[in-house]
């Protein structure tokens, strides 16, 4: 398939393939989507805001340049709560517990005190250390493709990034010479306003303009918290919003932090995707119960949507608001126990979102979806074409028959996480 | 104190939250129990600001240039987690001394319109998606722009500050019609002539006895902040 090139959300003849419970592929045009649904059925979208993750810089110990993607989210450490327990006791070791290596350096180079961190706590400004996991490149910016980006120089757990007005230091290396958790000095007003001054979307070397941050927001963009836009989530706009209205089909959303499509090295590419936070809103989990007890179908917007939705029904009993994990990868073995269909994007079969169409369609049908897809000349990528894929097969009975295979260490973060 | 018009936990943004009204309001909201991000473009002042108000967020930047819109979304969002409420109440008078149509600079309508217009326009666009995302969960969702009577009356002298503020009323009016689905409410508000940095700047002779004290209009908005909500959230419930 061809890649579309021009950042445009809502292209008009943007084109659908449907891909029918029964096996039928249909062709229609994007801004027919809601009559393929009925009355009853329920949209799920994301609402994920995307955070400029690109980061340029210097890494201070070797004065190279390099780019900075944050690519997942970790625990912020609390340096705040730390400070708090100093008022009773003030030793170095009580201030610097539950903060990260070389403790909370909100500004400039110098550990701070326990008294320093008090002080600065009592002015307002948490120190919360806001943290990721990011994946780091050499020189050279997106017009390289990513698979040809020079290395980043040798990292190491303490090196300190200048990024901008921002200052982040390395916490750990993840087995990876890219890849390495870190975390930003300052209180998180602080980092977001870095974030914002410095920070650029995750650019893509197969467009032909840089994107800008209103280029990577969906239309129902709310809390920043994913790393690539939720891009399933463009054909989304306030007019189809009310078309669906007015059909009598529900619309809810969840938060899911989407993280990194590709970093362009096999290795790490394989172990995506990463684990992401989620929170489904009380809302978004009784409009689900509604929707079963009238009988209408769950259409999920986007892998991220299905994600989390099947990880939040992994147990018995049913979906569950809440905060959750999205850790492992769904595939042709998963059996779905809440998306009956799914909106997405157009996807090569060698891509993770292509092995999550497994789930729904049996192979056969996804070898002729991708074939009229190609016959077509749907475009692909981000501000690509869509289908939307009816499951064909059977949804699993409520039994431990689902599997999550878990491809990356567990990390406990949530998704607001960074809200510190 | 009204406990009816309580607002604890509740998210809002204001825009020209240094001087006047916009300062009135960060002080008011904190005082019922919002969580309070406000928006202005000299860093010292929104320095100063937050540190007079513990708690509140200070985001620097400039609603009239277009560039700032999505760094200033991302900061409201970024540091309350979401928004319930927006209030628009960045102003520009546009020449100022004031002067007739005639005498006035294509470039200072065009300031006023970019400042009072468009600017409510960008950032209202850009945070739809908070709001909304806030309705659907229950918390009720408001938007406010601030208006004034030189949108309804013809004052001479007043003609780009006017006509701006006239068209950001309609403005307000059909986008409420078309956000109501959504449960998104937005609203005009006027909060009448104030003793207030931009006041003096239009009429330097002012008697600021004679005007209204900013804190006695933030305290009006804010209940006209909480009764929408309540209404928003009851529509919900039922």
């Amino acid at each position: 398939m061809i890649a579309a090139t021009s950042p445009i959300q809502r292209p008009r003849g943007a084109k659908l393939l449907v891909v029918r419970a029964d096996g039928e592929l249909v062709h229609a045009p994007r801004s027919s989507f809601a009559e393929f649904l009925s009355r009853g059925d329920l949209v799920i979208g994301n609402d994920a805001a995307t955070l400029p993750a690109s980061l340029h810089g210097v890494h201070l110990r070797s004065g190279r340049t390099i780019e900075v993607r944050l690519a997942g989210h970790l625990p912020p450490v609390s340096c705040r709560r730390a400070a708090l327990r100093v008022r009773f006791k003030i030793t170095r070791s009580a201030a610097l517990q539950g903060c990260p290596r070389g403790g909370c350096r909100p500004k400039g180079l110098r550990y701070m005190s326990p008294r320093a961190i008090l002080k600065r706590t009592l002015k307002g400004c948490a120190t919360s250390a806001i943290r990721f996991v990011a994946v780091v490149f050499g020189e050279g910016d997106y017009r390289t493709r990513t698979e040809d980006r020079p290395p980043p120089p040798a990292l190491a757990a303490g090196d300190r990034l200048a990024l901008g007005s921002l200052v982040a230091t390395v916490d750990t290396l993840l087995d990876h010479p890219r890849l390495l958790s870190l975390h930003f000095e300052g209180c998180s007003s602080e980092v977001w306003a870095g974030l914002a001054r410095h920070g650029r979307p995750i650019q893509y070397a197969h467009l032909a303009e840089p994107l800008a941050m209103w280029d990577v927001w969906t239309p129902i963009a709310s809390v920043p918290v994913a790393f690539e836009p939720p891009s399933a989530g463009f054909a989304l706009d306030w007019a189809a919003l009310r078309a669906l209205r007015d059909r009598g089909i529900d619309f809810a959303t969840l938060t899911h932090a989407a993280g990194i499509s590709s970093t362009g090295d096999p290795e790490l590419d394989r172990r995506l995707p990463f684990d992401e936070p989620y929170e489904i809103p009380r809302a978004t989990a009784a409009a689900i119960r509604r929707a079963r007890a009238r009988g209408g179908r769950v259409v999920a917007v986007g892998t991220t949507v299905v994600r989390a939705l099947e990880h939040a029904a992994r147990r018995r009993g049913g979906i569950r608001a809440g905060r959750g994990v999205a850790t492992g990868r769904l595939g042709p073995s998963t059996c779905l126990r809440v998306v009956d269909a799914i909106l997405s994007g157009t996807h090569e079969p060698d891509s993770s979102h292509y092995q999550l169409l497994r789930a729904f369609a049996d192979d056969d049908t996804l070898a002729r979806a991708s074939a009229a897809l190609e016959a077509g000349g749907y475009l692909t990528h981000e501000f690509g074409d869509s289908m939307l894929v009816e499951r064909t097969r059977p949804a699993c009975a409520d039994a431990p028959a689902c599997y999550w295979l878990s491809n990356s260490p567990s990390t406990l973060p949530s998704v607001s996480a960074m809200r510190a | 104190m009204d406990t009816f018009n309580r607002l604890d936990g509740v998210r809002v943004a204001i825009t020209g939250g240094t001087s006047g009204l916009g300062l009135a309001l960060v002080g008011e909201l904190q005082r019922r129990g919002a969580r309070v991000a406000f928006v202005a473009r000299t860093a010292a002042r929104v320095e100063a600001v937050a540190r007079a108000h513990p708690g509140s967020v200070g985001i620097v930047g400039d609603v009239a240039r277009q560039e700032d819109i999505y760094p200033i979304a991302l900061q409201i969002t970024g540091n309350l987690g979401g928004l319930d409420v927006l209030v628009n109440n960045a102003s520009s008078l546009g020449p100022v001394p004031l002067a007739p149509l005639a005498d006035t600079d294509c470039e200072a309508l065009e300031l006023a319109l970019a400042t009072n217009l468009v600017g409510p326009f960008r950032l209202t666009k850009a945070l739809v998606g908070a709001l909304a995302s806030s309705a659907r969960q229950g918390r009720g969702s408001v938007v406010v722009n601030i208006s004034s009577d030189a949108a309804v009356n013809a004052y001479p002298q007043w003609g780009a500050y006017g006509a701006s503020k006239a068209a950001l009323a309609h403005l307000t009016r059909i986008w409420n019609e078309e956000l109501a689905g959504e449960g998104i409410h937005l609203t005009s508000f006027d909060p009448g002539d104030m003793d207030t940095p931009l006041h003096a700047l239009a009429i330097p002779d002012a008697d600021p006895a004679a005007l209204k004290r900013p804190e006695t209009s933030a305290r009006e908005l804010v209940d006209v902040i909480a009764a929408a909500l309540a209404r928003e959230t009851a529509q919900v419930i039922t």
